[in-house]
């Protein structure tokens, strides 16, 4: 491995999608500050690498690590292990390495749900009925795959992480102004955050960012937005019956999904000092509903078909609950 | 656990204004209630955040009992409404997460009706005790962990 003198950048991913290496090179041409600043060691998705490289590297020697992706098998834990003990700063980088995100969303089916729907549906060609196993005999040898977690943790469940960046993905001008800080400090000209903290979002919540006016304050319908042929485009989207999640959210974004007229998902996780992203969701659905009835209380709720997906879109694996029953009492 | 000597955990949110006193007056008329129920006085059903439920079963509650003031009757105007809404909202969303939504219950109960609040909770525990423990294992992470080398065919069954 060569050395030139400059810090060491590395950058992984679990289980996630590649958003997150997309929105790093989304910071276009601070890219290059990355690149003058760091000696990029390990960056799956951008440079050939293999593990046992990481593995011979010195403790400690790596002094950023952006690791994205949630931990949905043991090789996703042992890399967490790995890129910890190797590494001064682990950052949780994104959604699934914060709190699951999609991924996550499957800690809503036990295992074999899980396996039956991958393996087993009509949308699969599988006329053997083939489904894998932890190790193969083949004529070179015995082959491994990783062990399968019935439930999806986060990094933090398995590994101590020094700092925290929601988003899916983070933003760009967010990710180039955490990279900014980092250079600042290793200038000399900045002091890192306190450990554990969140960084690159905001402290408040997504409608403090919002420009929607909030005046109605209650409904008596929910709507699926798509069911809507015009959406008010001053008016607040809670308050035109689309469920939106602003209220929980951390902000960061800048509301960008409902400024576009499309309601907040919670990609950037609960806001600070929530403990339970999807509670303090209900809490706030259950204020705007204008019934004292709980027959229409009920046919109003009817509207949101779907309550844990959208309490829990991006959060189930750190909520309090973390899986459905199924999920845990699976092997 | 086994079922013949399980005893329900019970956390119940009681309202400063009314379940909470229609315990008390429970306590001074020696009306008697199984003790499974751990009482947690609230100002209001109207501050029971869904998040205190969420915890409690969590931490190993078997049912959560939440009580407030008769409708229209509330300290606060409406909160008592506002707790109504919640309760409906967390009772769907924890069917989802394959808890019985009968673990948990809304009663109301005001400062005169001590009998009423006691038989209400001797019933609900008795309907948990039915449902069995619940056991819930996200807290501590550690009564998960899997043994290494189990075999992905043995769960799906191959």
């Amino acid at each position: 491995m060569s050395t030139n003198g400059k810090p060491k950048f590395a950058m992984y991913w679990a289980a996630s999608c590649g958003g997150c290496e997309i929105a790093v090179l989304n910071i276009h041409e601070k890219i290059l500050d990355v690149d003058a600043n760091f000696e990029v060691v390990f960056w799956p998705v951008a440079m050939d690498a293999k593990y046992k490289d990481v593995r011979a590297m010195p403790d400690k020697s790596i002094l950023l690590t952006l690791f994205n992706g949630g931990m949905r098998n043991a090789e996703n834990e042992e890399m967490a292990h790995l890129l910890r003990r190797k590494s001064q700063i682990l950052v949780a980088f994104g959604s699934c390495a914060c709190e699951g995100c999609i991924p996550g969303l499957a800690n809503l089916s036990g295992k074999q749900q899980l396996f039956d729907t991958v393996y087993d549906t009509s949308s699969t060609l599988n006329p053997q009925a083939t489904r894998p196993q932890l190790e193969v005999t083949v004529p070179e040898g015995t082959i491994h795959i990783p062990y399968f977690n019935p439930v999806l943790k986060t990094l933090a469940q398995v590994v101590d992480v020094d700092y925290f960046m929601p988003g899916c993905p983070p933003e760009s001008h967010q990710i180039g102004a955490v990279i900014d800080l980092v250079i600042q400090v290793l200038q000399g000209n900045a002091q890192l955050p306190p450990k554990g903290a969140t960084i690159g979002a905001g402290g408040s919540t997504v409608c403090d960012e919002c420009n929607r006016t909030r005046d109605v304050k209650t409904i008596k319908k929910f709507t699926r937005i798509q069911d809507l042929v015009t959406i008010d485009p001053e008016l607040c989207l809670l308050e035109q019956g689309i469920p939106c999640n602003g209220p929980a959210t951390r902000s960061g974004c800048g509301a960008l999904c409902p400024h576009a007229g499309a309601q907040c998902i919670g990609c950037y996780g609960p806001a600070e000092g929530v403990l339970d992203y999807g509670a303090r969701l209900m809490t706030a659905f259950a204020s705007v509903i204008d019934s004292q009835d709980p027959v229409e209380i009920n046919s109003i709720l009817d509207g949101l078909v779907d309550p844990a997906g959208q309490f829990y879109r991006f959060n189930l694996a750190s909520s309090l609950l973390r899986a459905s029953r199924s999920a845990w009492q699976s092997k | 656990m086994n079922r013949d000597t399980f005893e329900p955990v019970i956390i119940g949110f009681t309202c400063n204004w009314c379940s909470y006193r229609a315990a008390d007056l429970a306590g001074t008329a020696r009306v008697k209630y199984p003790p499974n129920v751990r009482l947690i006085r609230l100002m209001c059903s109207g501050r029971l955040d869904p998040t205190f439920v969420l915890k409690a079963i969590a931490g190993g509650a078997d049912g959560v009992l939440i009580t407030g003031c008769h409708p229209g009757e509330c300290h606060y105007l409406e909160q008592n409404y506002k707790a109504l809404r919640r309760y409906h909202l967390l009772k769907r969303t924890l069917a989802q997460m394959g808890i019985r939504p009968e673990r948990v219950k809304l009663v109301w109960a005001s400062a005169a009706e001590g009998v009423k609040l006691a038989e209400e909770i001797t019933t609900f525990i008795e309907e948990v005790r039915a449902l069995g423990p619940l056991d819930w294992p996200g807290m501590t992470g550690e009564s998960i962990a899997v043994a290494p080398g189990f075999l992905a065919a043995e769960e799906v069954g191959v």
